[in-house]
């Protein structure tokens, strides 16, 4: 999902530190936010909008179309089964340690609702010039600017570093998509690829992945056919297999998720798989002049 | 978290599968009082790693002496990194055939996954190469669930000469358990079929989910928490994710994927990590104790900090740093690569305060960190 200004936004727990503090970045950037949900709080107007007790009775008073969800682990299932049942297609959840169970069952409701969910354990999506969700720094000019390249990131702090690497070497990014760490994740690797692959002002792509799972050897079979340039980097090469490295999702189980699949299927597929992030700007470089 | 077989078990008996007659022994005198109540046993030793078998950990006793003998051999032993401290003892079964089932979290279709095989005893990924047509799998939708009747749709027409419905039973019960337990993954196997017709569970593997610790207390009680060097137990501690590596660069940096990337740019470079240290999320304000912690690992060679400043403030992660530095003043050569939110406030004070500067890339900096001379 790549979300615009046009797009109406929410706020489930927009009265918390973390909420308030980012719904006022959001506003501030361009983000469209026209409501607030905490069931404790209702009629109440905080950042400027109005709050609801939920979705529902948002959506039946105050039409959205993206709800991000700055809500704490346990309480989380309840809150995006609540904005998919009001009719949201679009969830972004940004808490990290959510039972994989609560998730599964998250998951499930999207699919027989048709919503797209982003994370968890996401820090958010960025469309540079626009609007972003979640705790992204959109607004440092040395990081997002305008621009053409797709970004894709399972890690907040890495992909920041590659979106500044993007900007240094005189680029700007059409969309950063944070899919997030979990082992089990909504929008995967594959679904952000086609969201950038569609997405007319993208003109190359930066696929940041991560050890463990099978998302970017998916990705890589789906990259076979794309005719955009696409360079990636996959951390966790030198971690040890059998240790959980920070991500729940990030872990080798004996053969599966290990670097080596990963590189191989990327360049089988003509992806140039970097060494270090600081050759982001480089690659981009010699793929886009050779278009 | 991994559970010990045993512990594994009292789930599988909670929820209505039966196991055989067994008790915990933890010397040789305990085996054979054991062995003499419930006669010819089976001796396992109890460790969270599978390969248990294969490491001689599990062994077979006729008599109460033998079982003595056998049981003082196990608790002598180490396995993957764990020293037995308990056997589990267990009553020999007459065993007609041999099964395997599970149930998982799977990532791919983010749906639970139950896998049943009418052929078993051999680890998952040998079935599924010698005995591929034995070997069913289904997703479950969570809404629906999984039951007797699903059961039965599932196992039709494998080669099985169990009763179909104790089968279906036990499939549907072990759905229930990972459900109510917030299972990651569990495992039967082997699941056997007795001469007398019994269907029990030989062994069994059950590990929680981590992110669901937090509303299953009782139950985690009776997992074996992650075996922590003392460095990662302190770090825990402090809320901070650390890993200890054999290398002599030291490594503190914020968010996991950052930290991961560090580590492998010091290895492409020809360095040693010495361990990965996160300080990311709500944990960006403890670098003062992260490097406290760090300089207590002994033969570090140099340090290399890398902060990327996005949500996490890279001024506040340095300012804790600095804090630690003039506190204690170590002699550690330290390289710094400092970017995005923050980053010009953070070089001003590591200047001022430290005279120490910020690398223009990661790669310079873990450069300058690989090239120092290692100590002694």
């Amino acid at each position: 999902m790549i979300v615009r200004n046009t797009d109406r936004v929410i706020i489930q727990g927009i009265t918390g530190k973390q909420g308030t503090f980012w719904t006022q970045k959001m506003q501030d950037y361009g983000t469209q936010i026209v409501a607030g949900v905490n069931p404790k709080k209702p009629g109440i107007t905080h950042c400027e909008v109005p709050v609801f007790a939920s979705a529902k009775d948002t959506m039946a008073e105050v039409p959205f179309d993206v709800s991000v969800l700055f809500i704490p682990p346990l309480a989380c299932k309840a809150a995006a089964l609540d904005a998919i049942e009001a009719g949201c297609k679009k969830v972004a959840i940004l808490t990290e340690h959510i039972p994989v169970h609560d998730v599964m069952y998250i998951m499930a409701a999207a699919k027989a609702n048709d919503a797209q969910i982003l994370g968890p354990n996401t820090a958010g999506q960025v469309t540079p010039g626009e609007c972003f969700i979640g705790f992204m720094p959109a607004f440092e000019a040395s990081i997002f600017k305008p621009g053409h390249i797709g970004v894709i990131s399972r890690s907040g702090s890495l992909g920041t570093l590659i979106c500044l690497n993007v900007v240094q070497a005189g680029y700007g990014e059409s969309a950063f998509i944070g899919i997030g760490g979990d082992p089990v994740i909504g929008t995967t690797t594959l679904d952000a690829l086609k969201a950038l692959d569609t997405d007319e002002k993208t003109k190359a792509i930066v696929l940041v992945g991560e050890i463990g799972g099978s998302m970017e050897e998916q990705a890589a079979e789906y990259a076979q056919n794309m005719t955009k340039p696409i360079v990636s980097f996959i951390a966790g090469r030198s971690s040890p297999p059998g240790k959980k490295m920070g991500h729940a999702g990030a872990i080798v189980m004996g053969n599966k998720g290990t670097y080596e699949s990963k590189r191989k299927a990327l360049e089988a597929a003509g992806v140039n798989v970097l060494d270090s992030p600081s050759d982001v700007g480089t690659a981009l470089k010699s793929m886009l002049n050779q278009c | 978290m991994n559970f010990e077989e045993h512990a594994g078990k009292a789930l599988l008996r909670q929820a209505g599968i039966k196991t055989p007659a067994g008790m915990l022994a933890s010397t040789q005198e305990q085996a054979e009082k054991i062995a003499a109540d419930i006669g010819p046993c089976v001796i396992k030793a109890q460790v969270p790693t599978g390969k248990r078998g294969k490491a001689g950990g599990i062994q077979l006793a006729a008599s109460p002496q033998q079982a003595s003998q056998q049981a003082g051999k196990i608790l002598d032993m180490e396995i993957g990194g764990y020293k037995v401290e308990t056997v589990l003892i267990e009553q020999q079964g007459r065993i007609q055939q041999e099964y395997y089932a599970a149930l998982m979290n799977d990532s791919n279709s983010k749906c639970p996954m139950i896998m049943f095989s009418a052929a078993g005893g051999m680890d998952i990924e040998e079935i599924a190469e010698t005995h591929p047509e034995q070997l069913r799998k289904t997703h479950i939708n969570i809404n629906k669930g999984f039951d007797e009747s699903t059961a039965l749709e599932l196992i039709e027409g494998l080669d099985f000469e169990a009763d179909s419905k104790k089968l279906a039973a036990v499939l549907s019960q072990l759905y229930q358990l990972y459900l109510s337990n917030d299972a990651e993954l569990v495992e039967i196997n082997p699941l056997v079929l007795l001469e007398d017709g019994g269907v029990i569970a030989l062994d069994c593997k059950f590990v929680l989910d981590d992110s669901s610790i937090s509303r299953q207390q009782q139950i985690a009680q009776q997992g074996t928490p992650d075996k922590l060097t003392w460095l990662e137990s302190q770090a825990k501690d402090h809320d901070l994710k650390l890993v200890e590596l054999d290398g002599d660069i030291g490594v503190i940096a914020n968010g996991a994927g950052l930290t991961m990337t560090t580590m492998d740019v010091i290895t492409y470079y020809g360095g040693n990590p010495a361990n990965f240290l996160e300080i990311g999320g709500e944990a960006y304000t403890k670098a003062t104790e992260a490097l406290k912690l760090l300089l207590g690992k002994p033969g570090l060679k140099s340090l290399v900090i890398n902060f990327c400043g996005a949500f996490a403030r890279t001024d506040v992660m340095t300012d804790g740093i600095i804090n630690a530095w003039e506190e204690l003043k170590p002699d550690l050569p330290v390289f710094f690569s400092i970017h995005g939110t923050g980053a010009t406030e953070a070089k001003v004070m590591l200047q001022k305060r430290l005279n120490m500067h910020s690398y223009p890339t990661m790669d310079e900096a873990v450069q300058a960190a690989i090239a120092v001379k290692s100590r002694g």
